[in-house]
């Protein structure tokens, strides 16, 4: 189990901002994913403290939240890096040698998947097809998408950001 | 369309616009502004055309020319050769890699040859953001017709003649689907469109959504008239952006045109299409945890009974069709049932997508009819195994699903006979593997996406297929036992039979199926301490051929451990028991001295 | 089913439908589950996740451990028989070799995932997993992998060990549909899902209010209570330290179970006799405190009464019991913003730990440091009030440890081994003698009743004819009983369960209450129900059992209302005064605090 210690202290316009969010989902907690993933849009990731002050204003427990927050992949409570690099690591990459690839990203970047660098520059994760098979392997940094990527192509791209 | 000589349809799906689809559009627009063309001809940035491996892909409408792998710089050219001249750019055609020939239209083309396009009519035919082109290619008609020609049952009842059947994965019969939903008493009810397409190696649903927004918003529209819903929710994954983007814009124009709304059309029959993000778990593509999952909770699945249709989203009765599904229906309406059931095999009517793609020459979205063979897919639709490698399984289904070998080329697909294959049609994902798949590491591919994804709630899935997962592990590193297998297939056997739901039911599939079809792969690892394809890192044996060998040293120096020695101009070896088969001094031999057994 | 939908089916739920199960031919009622069905003609499906409070209402079948998996005929998989409905026609077979395959197959993944100190676990010989894998004959594991780890959690009260937790979410039912206070919930997915509070923080952090609910459901050793007899027995083992216990009054009534006497068996005599003979310098009872709180919460009740008659219109009414821990803390998480309205007296257990160290310390000769205060109580959450600050006087608390039922029943087992043959003794005196006023507090509904009996009396100056209020008693989770004051109506709330109470603040929230007096218990049936107690895995006759013979002992005694009790008066006469006297205040009132998280605010 990795420990969240992330620590952060909310000020007031950003416990105002939460506040906004969930009330356009009439605080209603059938809304709590959808509400969640604005919230996220919004801060980058969803810390203990952010999840607190969603969970009073939806009417539900912080345990609720936080249930609901480590169920789906797509909800972090890390910041992402500046560059947030996503490989694919469905079938059709992986046949096509996906792994190795990522292999690559990690030994580069010193970083586990789900891990971000200590300059916060990249963050590592993997994810199930981005519907560009035909371009296997295929990663994404931010929003664009690198296809056909060779493990030796991995420090030249990196280098793009740098 | 009508007011311009020429379109220039430009592919907007994923992969065309990974590979820069969208500056390929701004500078043909430029072009066009600058020889002053822009009232001659219309640059359009459809859905997915399919054929990705060929992206990104232009069409020119009327002649049909087909340019694959175009570059922004080959904007230029296109307009002053095609547009202005009237000839096409030879080097942008398709080459048909068993010709050699240079083809021009799509029609002539094998991989579209043989598909029969339904539920994908109108990807790559129409702007996905203008409502008008898909009005002009009958969206809508459909409703139009059920609403003042059908009575709710009529219209189930077609769709049940049609045979149509769930494209998600199961093949539960559609039409009687909607009728157990109709003849729930209810004052709410709920069309759901399943878009979390979550299988790896599967996007059809996300072309259809991205291409032809409105025939599935049609679509739910004539399901929530049948069994009496006015609210229609789409469950989409948060991680389609460019799908969602486009659904918005539907929904909007289909309101603003009284398609979608109150009292549409002026019948008085009111339907109104919510989005709901999926926020990325795999388990929520089966319908009880999709309808948790929308209504906030954590997607865990119960246990059916009861069916949605009777208890749903908010208890209400609730129809889930996967969008695919939903796709075919404005067709079956127009078209006819008859029409749809002439297409197919006995059980399994009307057409299949299926994402193509791995070890194949041509990668894709292709749509086939019912009872086409796994022969013909391969090798006419994908052009054969890539670099004229040995075809060895087709993974079908999934993480669900199994692998259909060479014994099974012939076997016309659907539903049942990929069930007593030991596979399951699943939403799609066709993936194709050669001689260098270990089929060990294949199942263990599969296993460690159900462990990642599996909800944890029922022991069998949480526990069990962590353990098979170890266990697979456990023989692809070689420490594998003959009563490793037996316990392999016993185990899943039990998971099979006690697991919650279908992602639990189904997740020992891939470890059967390759135990069935590859029993002699699984041996080799158990018995011979060997893996045939080479992909099992502990199980390769680097060794140096001495007569090969002249003693460069270049060998040694790489090895990061020490493990080769040898004098200088005298043959080297590898001490096997100090190896760590990282392949350095394999990668090193200038000499082809080294090889991996 | 021809014609008939699911729905219409559902409706028609008393009718009686054929089905085979095991083949036999069984009538079992419409809507029935499979494992309802069997139990009605004494086929037994052994279940794990699955627990049934029939009483409060409430099912856990989530239908996730598959241990209770049968055999339906024409169906392609096992179905789990705790959530299958029975259909007409249906043919069920319990015992078939695939059907106990699977189920061993399915024990032993579990296991395989559990750590194997069954030999020092607290839940050894008590364990469901432990027996089910007994009956089922598990004496191997054929898959040993990696093992789920969390951090462990140790609190006052509760101890979580979720490397022992099987997912069968029954600690998450309990928390968040009966007593509601959402601290737990099921967290990550997959292996490593667990049941745990919000970002796995630990219970002292989280709004738990140590009810010691799901513990006491819990089947295996994940959730237990903190064990305080090894502090017990090193204090009774120093010959420099005074050792007396109290006894509260729900002990007396269940202790006798864990030494297979029937439920509702009051072994009041012997538990003395046990306590004395294991070596407690002094044995007195918690019954004495609860007249001594009565004294002081009637008092209260009737000054804010007075006041209210009177037209102050800033008094707070209703007024709120507080002698339960567990039910103090759900309100100073949940509800801090209305903390003025409970009575400021403080719990029996507390009363008698605060009188204890000075009256008692000084009449015994004893200085406060050398007696040691143990608490019997049924309850977990009392470990926790008693280790609370203000409840402590230079770091020595009034009550330095409180131990369970249970862990009593396990002290006397290290100890003299049995109490069935032992001879009633009765508690030492001036803080041993009670009246039936205080035995009732063990029941839901008690603590109002021996209010009303001294309040009544003293506001009319009337005797009562009738001691009983048998309109405050009873099981329903909610609960209101109206009382004549000589032509003053009086309305009396009750609500025993944490998701009743959080209903009764919300109405005086919106101003919507219209009680004058409301009692609260934190756990179902109050404390006979306590989280403490010898496990009743949710059967409610075991309850009832308990609540008859605490009312038995309550009509046993001579002198049954508060103010009335000798001892008690002689403490007002020579240490406290009178109720609510300054003294009186210092020692036996205490004061709340808001615990909510500041950052919601």
């Amino acid at each position: 189990m990795t420990e969240i210690k992330v620590k952060v202290k909310l000020k007031e316009q950003d416990i105002k901002a939460i506040k906004e969010i969930c009330a356009t989902f009439d605080n209603e907690p059938g809304n709590l994913i959808n509400c969640l993933q604005k919230i996220q849009e919004h801060f980058g990731y969803l810390p203990a403290e952010v999840q607190e002050v969603v969970a009073a204003n939806m009417g539900v427990s912080v345990a609720k939240v936080y249930g609901v927050v480590t169920f789906y992949s797509f909800f972090t409570m890390k910041p992402k890096g500046q560059h947030p690099i996503s490989c694919c690591t469905g079938t059709a990459c992986y046949v096509r040698g996906a792994e190795k690839v990522l292999e690559e990203f990690k030994k580069e970047l010193k970083i586990a998947v789900g891990e971000t660098t200590e300059d916060g520059k990249f963050s590592l994760s993997c994810l199930r097809c981005v519907g560009a098979c035909g371009l296997a392997p295929v990663v994404m940094i931010g929003d664009k998408t690198y296809g056909r990527v060779a493990p030796e192509k991995v420090a030249e791209i990196i280098a793009e950001f740098n | 369309m009508a007011s311009y000589k020429m379109h220039l349809l430009v592919c907007g799906g994923t992969g065309c616009k990974s590979s820069d689809s969208m500056l390929i559009v701004d500078k043909l627009n430029e072009e066009l502004k600058s020889h002053n063309l822009v009232d001659e001809a219309k640059v359009v940035m459809t859905g997915c055309f399919g054929f990705c491996e060929q992206g990104p892909i232009i069409k020119v409408i009327p002649d049909n020319t087909f340019y694959t792998k175009v570059k922004p710089e080959d904007a230029k050219e296109i307009i002053e050769e095609h547009v202005i001249k009237g000839r096409s750019v030879k080097r942008l055609l398709y080459v048909d890699p068993k010709e050699h020939a240079r083809v021009s239209d799509s029609k002539h083309m094998g991989f579209y040859k043989k598909q029969i396009r339904i539920a994908l009519r109108n990807c790559g035919f129409l702007d996905p953001e203008n409502i008008e082109e898909s009005i002009a290619r009958e969206a809508y008609g459909a409703l139009g017709k059920v609403l003042s020609e059908y009575t709710p049952q009529q219209t189930i009842d077609k769709i049940k003649k049609s045979g149509l059947r769930g494209r998600g994965g199961g093949g539960f019969p559609t039409g009687l689907k909607w009728e157990l939903a109709a003849k729930s008493v209810a004052e709410q009810k709920y069309v759901i469109c399943n878009a979390d397409e979550g299988d790896p190696g599967a996007f059809m649903d996300r072309s259809v959504l991205e291409g032809d927004p409105h025939s599935v918003l049609e679509a739910m529209a004539i399901c929530g008239y049948s069994i009496g819903a006015s609210k229609g929710l789409i469950y989409i994954r948060a991680e389609y952006p460019l799908a969602i983007k486009r659904l918005k814009i539907a929904i909007a124009q289909a309101m603003e045109y009284g398609l979608l709304g109150k009292d549409i059309m002026g019948t008085g029959f009111d339907f109104e299409i919510e989005l709901r993000y999926g926020a990325g778990a795999f388990v929520c593509g089966e319908e009880t945890a999709l309808i948790h999952s929308m209504e906030g909770e954590r997607g865990e699945p119960t246990f059916k009974p009861p069916f949605p249709a009777v208890s749903g989203y908010l208890k209400k009765p609730s129809n889930v069709n996967n969008v695919e599904t939903f796709a075919c229906v404005p067709v079956i309406i127009l078209k006819g049932e008859e029409w749809f059931s002439s297409i197919g095999t006995e059980k399994s009517k009307g057409t299949k997508v299926f994402a193509l793609a791995g070890k194949i020459n041509n990668v894709g979205l292709i749509e086939v009819p019912m009872g086409i063979t796994l022969r013909e897919i391969i090798y006419e639709i994908g052009g054969g195994i890539k670099n004229g490698k040995k075809f060895k399984a087709v993974q079908t289904g999934g993480p669900s699903g199994g692998c259909l070998t060479e014994k099974h080329l012939e076997t016309p697909i659907d539903y049942d006979n990929l069930i007593a294959a030991g596979s399951m049609m699943g939403s799609g994902g066709m993936i194709v593997m050669d001689e260098d798949d270990c089929m060990v590491q294949i199942a263990k591919f599969f296993l460690e996406f159900t462990v990642e994804e599996s909800c944890g709630k029922c022991s069998p899935c949480r526990i069990g297929n962590k353990r098979l997962h170890e266990i697979l592990t456990k023989i692809t590193e070689g420490k594998g036992t003959m009563e490793d297998l037996e316990l392999l297939k016993s185990l899943s056997n039990v998971i099979k039979d006690t697991a919650l739901c279908g992602l639990g039911q189904t997740s020992p599939n891939p470890v059967l199926s390759t135990l069935n079809n590859f029993w002699d792969e699984y041996l080799e690892h158990v018995v011979e301490g060997k893996c045939r394809a080479g992909q099992c890192t502990a199980l390769k044996k680097y060794i140096i051929d001495p007569e090969k060998c002249i003693g460069c040293t270049a060998c040694a120096r790489a090895c990061p451990v020490n493990a080769i020695e040898g004098d200088k101009k005298m043959p080297h070896e590898i001490k096997q028991e100090l190896c760590i088969k990282c392949g350095s001094c394999y990668e090193k031999c200038k000499f082809n001295a080294i090889s991996i057994k | 089913m021809k014609n008939v939908s699911l729905t219409q089916f559902q409706l028609n739920k008393m009718a009686l439908i054929d089905i085979k199960i095991n083949g036999k031919e069984v009538k079992a009622e419409a809507g029935s589950t499979i494992l309802e069905a069997a139990h009605t003609v004494g086929i037994e499906i052994p279940t794990l996740c699955y627990m049934n409070l029939h009483d409060v209402g409430i099912k856990n079948n989530p239908g996730g451990c598959r241990v209770c998996v049968v055999e339906v005929v024409g169906r392609k998989n096992l179905a789990p028989a705790c959530v299958t409905e029975i259909m007409p026609g249906m043919e069920i077979k319990t015992n078939t070799i695939k059907v106990i395959n699977a189920r061993k197959t399915v024990l032993e993944l579990i296991l395989s995932d559990h750590p194997f100190d069954c030999l020092i676990c607290a839940k050894n010989g008590k364990c469901q997993l432990q027996k089910l894998a007994q009956d089922c004959g598990v004496r191997e594991i054929h898959f040993p992998g990696e093992q789920s780890t969390y951090k462990p959690d140790f609190s006052p009260s509760i101890i979580r060990n979720m490397d022992k937790c099987i997912m069968c979410r029954r600690c998450e039912t309990m928390c968040n549909k009966v007593q509601t206070c959402g601290v737990l919930s099921g967290i990550n997915r997959g292996f490593t899902a667990v049941v745990a509070p919000a970002f796995e923080q630990d219970l002292v952090d989280s709004p738990c209010t140590f009810c010691g609910q799901c513990l006491a459901v819990c089947p295996v050793g994940a959730l237990t209570e903190v064990d305080n007899t090894p502090k017990v027995i090193r204090a009774l083992a120093d010959p420099t330290k005074t050792v007396i216990v109290q006894t509260a009054p729900a002990v007396r009534v269940a202790l006798g179970e864990e030494f297979g006497l029937p439920a509702g068996t009051r072994v009041t005599g012997k538990m003395v006799a046990a306590l004395r003979s294991i070596g407690f310098d002094k044995v007195y009872d918690t019954d004495f405190a609860a007249d001594l709180t009565i004294m002081e919460e009637g008092t209260e009740l009737l000054d804010r009464l007075t006041k209210f008659l009177n037209g102050d219109k800033n008094v707070k009414l209703p007024l709120l019991t507080s002698c339960c821990p567990g039910w103090v803390n759900f309100f100073e998480h949940q509800f801090p913003d209305m903390r003025d309205i409970p009575s400021s007296a403080k719990s029996p257990q507390q009363m008698f730990g605060a009188i204890a160290k000075t009256y008692m310390a000084d009449k015994l000769g004893v200085k406060r440091e050398d007696l040691v205060v143990v608490s019997v109580m049924p309850c977990v959450a009392k470990k926790f009030e008693s280790q609370r600050e203000e409840f402590k006087v230079n770091g020595n608390p009034d009550v330095d440890y409180s131990i369970s039922t249970r862990e009593l029943a396990l002290l006397i087992k290290q100890t003299i081994g049995d109490i069935k043959d032992l001879q009633d003794e009765d508690f030492d005196r001036l803080m041993g003698e009670s009246t039936g006023a205080a035995v009732i507090f063990g029941n839901t509904g008690g603590v109002i009743e021996a209010a009303c009996r001294t309040a009544y009396e003293i506001f009319t100056g009337k005797t009562l004819e009738k001691v009983e209020f048998e309109q405050l008693r009873g099981f329903e989770g909610v609960r209101a009983g109206k009382i004549d004051f000589n032509g003053l109506e009086i309305n009396i709330g009750i609500a025993h369960g944490l998701g009743n109470a959080r209903k009764l603040l919300e109405d005086i929230r919106e101003g919507k209450s219209h009680f004058h007096a409301i009692e609260v218990m934190a756990c179902p049936g109050g404390c006979i129900g306590g989280g403490g107690q010898p496990l009743h895995h949710g059967d409610s006759s075991i309850l009832k059992a308990r609540a008859a013979a605490i009312y038995e002992e309550d009509e046993s005694k001579t002198i049954r209302k508060s103010h009335e009790n000798k001892e008690v008066q002689q403490l007002y006469a020579e240490f406290l005064g009178k109720p609510m006297s300054e003294k009186a205040h210092h020692l036996l009132h205490t004061e709340y605090f808001d615990r909510k998280k500041k950052t919601i605010e």
